[in-house]
């Protein structure tokens, strides 16, 4: 029983919360990487794409929500999310007509596309915070939880409770969804295997008659919507706060980095490595540690490697670790 | 050089505007700032216009020498070292230890599984060790008395003392991180660097132990000749100065101290530039240009590229600790919640690029220019705001947008940027 306790324990405080926010790193280091495959640069945008998508999507599901038009249990934000992925798509796509176009035309080294992006970051984190301000937002609404903790015990029994929040759920699903679709785009369709191909050696590719612009067009799109929809779950499930957006560039890059950049394959396993040992390290494993061991052996402290405050280091010493030992990355990416 | 001494004097011409429309002492408030941030300038032109590295983490530099003058300058708290200090110090060094042992096994142990396993072991049981000894005394520190100390306390030693000190610190850290994450690619030291700073950060909000984190520390003292307001306000000589020509004394006394803080950042300023000029010039400077332009030719004609963007690290992030330690003694206050990387990294990187990367001077006159734009627009902005929409109704939309003016200085040093990588990427003071 103290076996199945501790198991509890260790799904509702670690597996559950580390799976959501895994597939929320997922979706956005698989943004990070596709553009770093196609236009081969570090997209230091990105967390401010997603600052961006993730604030018009606010703004409309908070219009949905006053006209009373909502979806039951799923979050009204998934209502929203649609328009969020098209306005952010016409900004990046508008972004890369005025701004990266020239310098890919220049064949810029990537050091200069990089200081780039950190221009047009300044642009997007400047309007999302001159549009929604700096505060958090909560914009989370539908089913509360899947599972919550009381039903759970009054239906096993077990002294521990499994919650499964609404929002972790729909993240999980999600994320699921899109990398499906995502990776049948990418190995079925005409236009998702001339990105692949542009991706493995562009000179190869412009031969054979692949279009450079529609390529490139294709990818903004869909880095913009892998970074809405990152953006909007990341929300949902913690809170709307453009400086947090920024700051979760770190575990991104370090999953994307870990991953192999350029592979998706990759980003999406980094993201899962980057989320479980954050949760993991960050974690006071006293509870089941107590569940496991015989009472005597109790532990006195929290049995924390780490105060939560510092989750970042987490990312930046797998990061470091990789890049020393593995600079590939675990799929072999691009990155050398 | 003409056109260079145009640029510097529309520079000028800027701050005396604003002297005489809206107040000298915002204008002198401005320029120091500007100054401070033209030195952090300097730093990042040595490492990036120098030896092309690719450092943002400038904010995490910056942020060393600020708590180097919480530990230098405030007075040690005599009761939390008895209580603590021996426990926080041996935890300390056995962290260290333990790293270097790690690494000489590393090196030293053949490769194969032994060696993983060895160095898991060594890394647990240090661990281990170290919060044992660690964790204990640093409880004890926090808990004496913590509304007002709750740390260890520094050296009380004069302020100006922490201004080396600070670059001594920055030039450590910097040290620690060159050893892991020059060997990386641009872009890959770029996110490094990052993550750093953010650590730094975190450390410094967290350690109540090493300076209080988030509840924040005050500096009792100023550097040397610098006065106090009050002390001013209360001085005859300095009160009959001010009647004999005319001026409110509150106020005159608010830029007397500006004005002090300035001579002694010009000082520190002129120092750097100095010998940044006379490197950029010598053989040495040479050499990093060369290595910069292309590695691997440098490499081949038998230099030691490591060593030398290692030495540079150091240097560059040496004079961002300083000037971090100068922000800090004259703000008199130490609070890790302000050091924000678009703050303190990103814009002293708009600085550098839009003045002219690779050329001193540049980056001084950029951060000249931009950081007066950052501080004018924020008490503009709100301003120029309320008269756009004076035609409109009350009412939240207009509130909303009158408080996110601020706001505005972020979307115009990005377009800025942007304007300058395009049309100009030299800068407005092109390296030689």
């Amino acid at each position: 029983m103290d076996i199945l306790n501790a198991f509890v324990a260790f799904l509702n405080f670690v597996f559950v919360p580390g799976l959501a926010y895994g597939a929320q790193l997922a979706l956005g280091a698989l943004g990070v990487t596709l553009i770093y495959g196609i236009l081969r640069f570090s997209n230091f945008a990105h967390g401010d794409t997603m600052a961006f998508g993730t604030m018009v999507t606010i703004l409309f599901t908070w219009w949905f929500q006053s006209i009373g038009l909502t979806a039951g249990v799923i979050p009204t934000a998934m209502l929203a999310l649609p328009i969020g992925i098209a306005v952010t798509s016409a900004l990046v796509l508008t972004t890369d007509r005025m701004v990266y176009r020239f310098y890919r035309r220049q064949k810029a080294t990537p050091t200069i596309l990089v200081i780039v992006s950190m221009g047009v970051m300044f642009v997007m984190n400047g309007i999302v915070r001159l549009i929604i301000g700096v505060d958090d937002q909560n914009f989370a609404d539908g089913g509360k939880f899947l599972v919550s903790a009381g039903d759970f015990k009054a239906a096993t029994g077990l002294k521990e409770g499994l919650a499964i929040k609404g929002s972790q759920a729909v993240t999980v699903i999600t994320a699921f969804i899109v990398v499906a679709a995502l990776f049948w785009f990418l190995q079925k369709t005409r236009t998702g295997k001339s990105m692949r191909a542009f991706s493995d050696n562009e000179d190869l590719a412009l031969l054979s008659g692949i279009n450079p612009d529609r390529v490139v067009q294709v990818t903004w799109i869909i880095a913009a919507a892998l970074a809405t929809i990152a953006g909007v779950l990341y929300g949902l499930d913690k809170s709307f706060r453009p400086f947090t957006y920024f700051q979760l560039l770190l575990p991104i890059f370090a999953a994307a980095i870990v991953g192999g950049l350029g592979s998706p394959l990759g980003a999406i396993a980094g993201g899962f490595v980057i989320a479980f040992s954050e949760v993991m390290v960050t974690y006071a494993w006293k509870k089941v540690v107590t569940y496991l061991v015989p009472e005597s052996l109790a532990p006195d402290g929290l049995l924390q490697l780490m105060a939560t405050d510092y989750k970042f280091a987490v990312s930046f010493a797998i990061l470091i670790l990789v890049l020393i030992f593995m600079p590939t990355g675990l799929f072999k990416g691009k990155s050398y | 050089m003409s056109k260079n001494l145009k640029l510097f004097l529309g520079v000028a011409v800027l701050f005396l505007l604003t002297g005489l429309f809206i107040s000298w002492n915002q204008a002198l408030f401005i320029l120091n700032f500007a100054l401070v941030s033209a030195i952090m300038a300097l730093g990042v032109n040595i490492q990036w216009g120098y030896a092309g590295l690719f450092n943002t983490g400038i904010m995490g530099f910056a942020a060393l020498g600020g708590l180097s003058v919480a530990l230098v300058a405030t007075p040690p708290v005599r009761e939390a070292w008895s209580a603590g200090g021996a426990g926080i110090l041996g935890g300390l060094a056995i962290g260290v230890a333990v790293l270097a042992a790690a690494v000489a096994l590393w090196k030293r142990m053949p490769k194969g599984r032994t060696r993983g396993l060895a160095m898991i072991a060594l890394l647990t049981v240090g661990f281990i060790l170290f919060r044992a000894v660690f964790d204990p005394a640093v409880e004890a520190v926090e808990a004496i008395n913590p509304s007002v100390s709750g740390n260890l306390g520094g050296l009380g030693l004069p302020v100006l003392v922490a201004w080396p000190v600070g670059g001594l610190l920055a030039a450590a850290a910097a040290w620690a991180i060159g050893k892991t994450a020059l060997g990386l690619r641009s872009d890959y030291l770029a996110i490094a660097t990052l993550g750093i700073a953010e650590i730094i950060i975190a450390v410094m909000k967290n350690e109540d132990w090493l300076a209080r984190g988030v509840k924040m520390m005050n500096l009792q003292q100023r550097p040397w000749p610098v006065p106090f307001e009050v002390e001013l306000q209360a001085n005859e000589t300095f009160l009959n100065f001010a009647a004999s020509l005319g001026f409110d004394p509150v106020t005159g006394s608010s830029i007397l101290v500006k004005l002090v803080y300035m001579v002694m950042i010009l000082a520190v300023l002129a120092l750097v530039i100095w010998l940044s000029e006379r490197a950029l010039n010598s053989p040495w400077g040479r050499m990093m240009r060369a290595i910069r332009d292309n590695e691997d030719a440098a490499r081949a004609m038998g230099k030691d590229v490591t060593a030398r963007h290692l030495q540079i690290f150091i240097l560059g992030s040496a004079v961002v600790g300083v000037a971090g330690a100068i922000l800090t003694s004259m703000d008199g206050i130490l609070n890790p919640g302000t050091y924000q990387p678009l703050r303190f990294t990103f814009l002293i990187w708009v600085m550098v690029i839009v003045g002219g990367s690779g050329n001193n001077w540049g980056a001084v006159l950029g951060a000249m220019l931009i950081g007066w734009l950052w501080l004018i627009v924020e008490s503009l902005g709100p301003v120029a705001m309320s008269a756009i929409t004076s035609g409109m109704s009350e009412g939240p939309l207009k509130a909303h947008l009158v408080d996110s003016a601020q706001h505005m200085r972020l979307l115009t040093l990005g377009v800025i940027l942007l304007l300058v990588l395009r049309f100009s990427p030299k800068g407005l003071i092109p390296e030689k």
